[in-house]
């Protein structure tokens, strides 16, 4: 328990510095408004990493999030064309997106494919969905109500709405893996789901309850992304679940299920947004981005892979008995 | 005992003082074997006595700590598998160790194939010289079929073949007859017949009697790590092995207390499974510990898991203080009041990664949960009632249960159970790999339990264990019911007797 921990503080350590050392050169970076900024921004990828931490520590990966988020986020677009009040889009996107969700944990559970064959179908599927509504055809700026595209940019407290639905979601997340049963359900199956069956756990039913979450999250990002960038087409947050995956490997969720953090994924989102906001301001081009958090993944993975299973001793006391 | 002398004239292998330890366990304790060309020789022992490690050391997997292995007279080392391989040591491992993907010469020859000049694998010299293998063990099967597209039989002979692929002299046998139908059985002694008259050795592991005394020229006995005695089949009865396997009456101490058995709790009346068990009907009783007993493979754990909701009988009833339950998953089980602290501590119970409370608590998180919340503090106190009563040692509860000792381990997933407070509880091999520390507490732990008034099933291999714990044992053999002793009749004799298949009157 005491090297998860330390897992978070290297993170956060490292977070520092990198904030230290951009501070050092473009001070204006660090000031309280443009970290606010910067939070704000990378909210998206906070409330994704939320969901797909979900789906990780239970063993699965879910990469249709980024066009779960898409179909939704055009779904309230044409929602809000047709005139439907903003509560009704807000209690749709979220359910549409579960939905979604359910669909891929249905999958999993009930047929036992693969969540990566599963998830890699329902994305294209689900991006797919977003042409057969529109055709192809975009939905700008103009085309939008303004209280559609007001709900994430109004400010309270000093941060935007989008910020504080963040914030929530982190607080949530974290009651959710800390305090419940089925947080810790998530936890138990991935980090033994013999043993978890064994236990009277539902591993099929918990991760299905994993990609619900994940789907419900995406599915409410998905209106926030449309209304803040005001534009909704086939091809928004195209590759995001990938920057999402990055987050959680970057945070410390285990690859394979069972250990991770709510706030190692925060950091991994915060950190990946970070670099985002930074290089522009520090002048490197963004295409370096990529290749920083490229390595950013892999240090992550190294230094978790440093602290693995000491467990295998018991299994090789009962081989010798055999 | 005969003396021991340096090697047998025409043993083609022999094996003199072999010492092999392993950490807490000593697994061979001198042992030695002799294997004649053109002979089967049969090694018997209980569960433990040493026989899969002696094959491990034959094989080249393990290395003894000390002692000789003479091929024809002359000393050797088997450093790795190809090095046995190499001196003609050959053992025929069950079907899981092929390769479903690959064809039946792929599958005989892997690590060994033969090269063409340019060094690429010879596809052709390989099925040729499978083809010629196959034919030898009187099979027409095609090297160029996939493995998965045979039945378990045929997968049977292409592991046979993949043994003999290396030329072998010394063939080992490790309960060959385990998965086979009865036809495949008289298939599989017709192919012996034949390995016999190419005359090869052949070290033939089985607890069966009936077949050893159908194939086997010579018998060896082990018990716990030691060797007992050897000689021509002629020459014994199945009265004489069975005391040979058996050995000293028991002499460890068990803290068995008087148990005051009252009305019976769980009823199971006539359980069936397709291929893992038949006619399983037994009581179990409140304050009881019923022994279940049998050879690795008899069934005990399989009935356990069908109790538990782990898998579904096909047929059969079960009643839990009366009341008629169908459990079909381990959440209803739990519901009835039955836990069961599984065989395979570190695939089954333990969650690693998850501190040691949170394991305790997984099963009883409804309870220390208000409105759907967890209340740590419930949780901490709960697992630290549990974990003190089992004498757990640990730093702290918040600690990461992967760094525990496989009896502290245990002690966890006991107390993880006791937790729910159940009504029956099934151990299945409960200090199976576990320091004698915690064996005993595991043990003390028990009598208290059933003292205590729950009812206690105990799976167990090891006799002096399932003799100086329980009130009732039921032995278990080939899926059945077997023999069910109280009493005076609780004898390491009757036990052995009923778990290889020797009828009472055979004595």
């Amino acid at each position: 328990m005491s090297l998860l921990k330390s897992r978070e503080v290297v993170l956060g350590g490292v977070i520092v510095l990198l904030l230290a050392a951009i501070a050092s050169r473009f001070p204006g970076f660090v000031a309280p408004a443009n970290l606010g900024r910067v939070f704000t921004d990378t909210s998206p990828l906070i409330l994704l990493a939320l969901g797909q931490m979900a789906v990780i520590l239970t063993k699965c990966i879910d990469l249709s999030v980024a066009a779960n988020l898409a179909l939704c986020g055009m779904v309230a677009a044409l929602m809000d064309g047709m005139g439907v009040p903003m509560p009704v889009i807000l209690g749709t996107v979220v359910v549409m997106g579960a939905g979604l969700g359910a669909i891929n944990g249905a999958l999993v559970w009930g047929l036992g494919i693969p969540s990566i064959v599963v998830t890699l179908g329902t994305m294209t599927i689900y991006r797919g969905t977003i042409f057969l509504l529109t055709e192809g055809a975009w939905i700008n700026a103009h085309q939008m109500s303004d209280a559609f595209k007001a709900v994430p940019r109004q400010v309270i407290l000093g941060l935007p709405v989008m910020a504080w639905i963040a914030v929530a979601a982190i607080a949530g997340v974290a009651v959710l893996m800390t305090r419940t049963a089925l947080g810790r359900a998530f936890y138990a199956v991935g980090g033994n789901p013999h043993a978890a069956v064994y236990t009277g756990i539902s591993v099929g039913r918990t991760q299905f309850a994993a990609f619900v979450l994940a789907g419900a999250l995406a599915g409410l990002t998905g209106y926030l992304w449309v209304a803040r960038y005001a534009v909704a087409y086939v091809d928004i947050a195209g590759g995001f679940e990938l920057d999402v995956v990055a987050a959680c490997v970057i945070g410390g969720i285990a690859i394979a299920g069972g250990a991770g953090t709510v706030a190692g994924a925060v950091m991994g989102a915060l950190f990946l947004g970070i670099i985002k906001n930074a290089l522009p301001v520090v002048g490197i081009s963004p295409f370096w981005q990529m290749a920083i958090s490229g390595a950013a993944i892999l240090a992550a993975i190294a230094f978790n892979a440093r602290r693995r299973d000491p467990g295998r001793i018991i299994l090789k006391r009962a081989e010798v008995r055999a | 005992m005969q003396p021991d002398p340096a090697s047998r004239d025409g043993a083609v292998l022999s094996l003199r003082g072999i010492v092999k330890t392993f950490p807490g366990v000593r697994a061979l304790d001198g042992v030695r074997l002799d294997l004649f060309p053109g002979q089967v020789t049969a090694l018997i022992g209980e569960n433990g006595a040493g026989k899969s490690t002696i094959v491990k050391v034959l094989t080249g997997i393990h290395q003894p700590d000390e002692g000789q292995i003479l091929v024809a007279g002359e000393p050797v080392r088997f450093p790795t598998a190809q090095a046995a391989g190499a001196a003609g040591v050959t053992a025929i491992h069950q079907e899981t160790v092929l390769f479903d993907e690959m064809t039946v010469a792929e599958n005989i020859f892997i690590g060994h194939a033969p090269r063409t000049r340019w060094g690429l694998i010879d596809r052709r010299a390989m099925r040729t010289r499978a083809a010629e293998i196959l034919r030898g063990i009187g099979s027409d099967l095609d090297p160029a079929t996939r493995l998965r597209d045979l039945g378990i039989a045929s997968k049977h002979l292409v592991a046979i073949a993949r043994a003999l692929s290396v030329d072998a002299r010394v063939v080992i046998m490790d309960e060959p007859t385990a998965a086979l139908s009865h036809k495949e059985i008289a298939e599989l002694y017709e192919l012996v017949e034949k390995l016999k008259a190419q005359g090869k050795a052949i070290l033939f592991i089985s607890h069966k009697f009936d077949e050893i005394f159908r194939i086997a020229d010579r018998w060896t006995v082990f018990r716990d790590g030691a060797f007992v005695g050897e000689g021509a089949m002629g020459d014994v009865t199945e009265g004489d092995l069975v005391q040979m396997m058996v050995g000293r009456s028991v002499d460890q101490i068990y803290p068995k207390r008087p148990a005051r058995i009252g009305p019976p709790v769980l009823t199971v009346a006539g359980y069936c499974h397709p291929t893992e068990y038949e006619d399983i009907t037994f009581t179990l009783h409140q304050g009881e510990i019923l022994g279940f007993y049998g050879l690795v493979g008899a069934g005990r754990s399989e009935v356990m898991q069908a109790l538990f909701g782990i898998s579904q009988p096909a047929k059969g009833a079960c009643r839990i203080a009366g009341d008629v339950r169908v459990i079909r998953s381990t959440a209803q089980a739990v519901q009835a009041g039955i836990v069961y602290v599984p065989e395979d501590r570190g695939r089954q119970g333990a969650v690693k990664g998850l501190p040691i409370f949170q394991n305790v608590t997984l099963p009883s998180l409804a309870r220390t949960s208000r409105g759907g919340f967890l209340r740590l503090a419930e949780e901490f106190a709960l697992a630290r009632e549990y974990t003190q009563r089992l004498d757990l040692r640990a730093a702290s509860l918040d600690q990461d249960i992967g760094l525990l000792s496989g009896g502290n381990q245990q002690k966890v997933v006991i107390a993880k159970w006791l937790a729910t407070q159940p009504r029956i509880i099934i151990l299945d091999e409960p200090t199976k790999g576990i320091d004698i520390g915690s064996k005993a507490a595991v043990h003390d732990f028990m009598s208290e339990l059933a003292a205590q008034g729950l009812a206690v099933i105990m799976v167990s291999s090891e006799i002096p264990e399932v003799l100086g714990m329980s009130d009732r044992i039921i032995v278990m053999r080939e899926g059945r019911i077997a023999g069910e002793f109280a009493g005076p009749a609780m004898t390491p004799e009757n036990l052995i007797r009923a778990a290889v298949g020797i009828e009472r009157s055979a004595a």
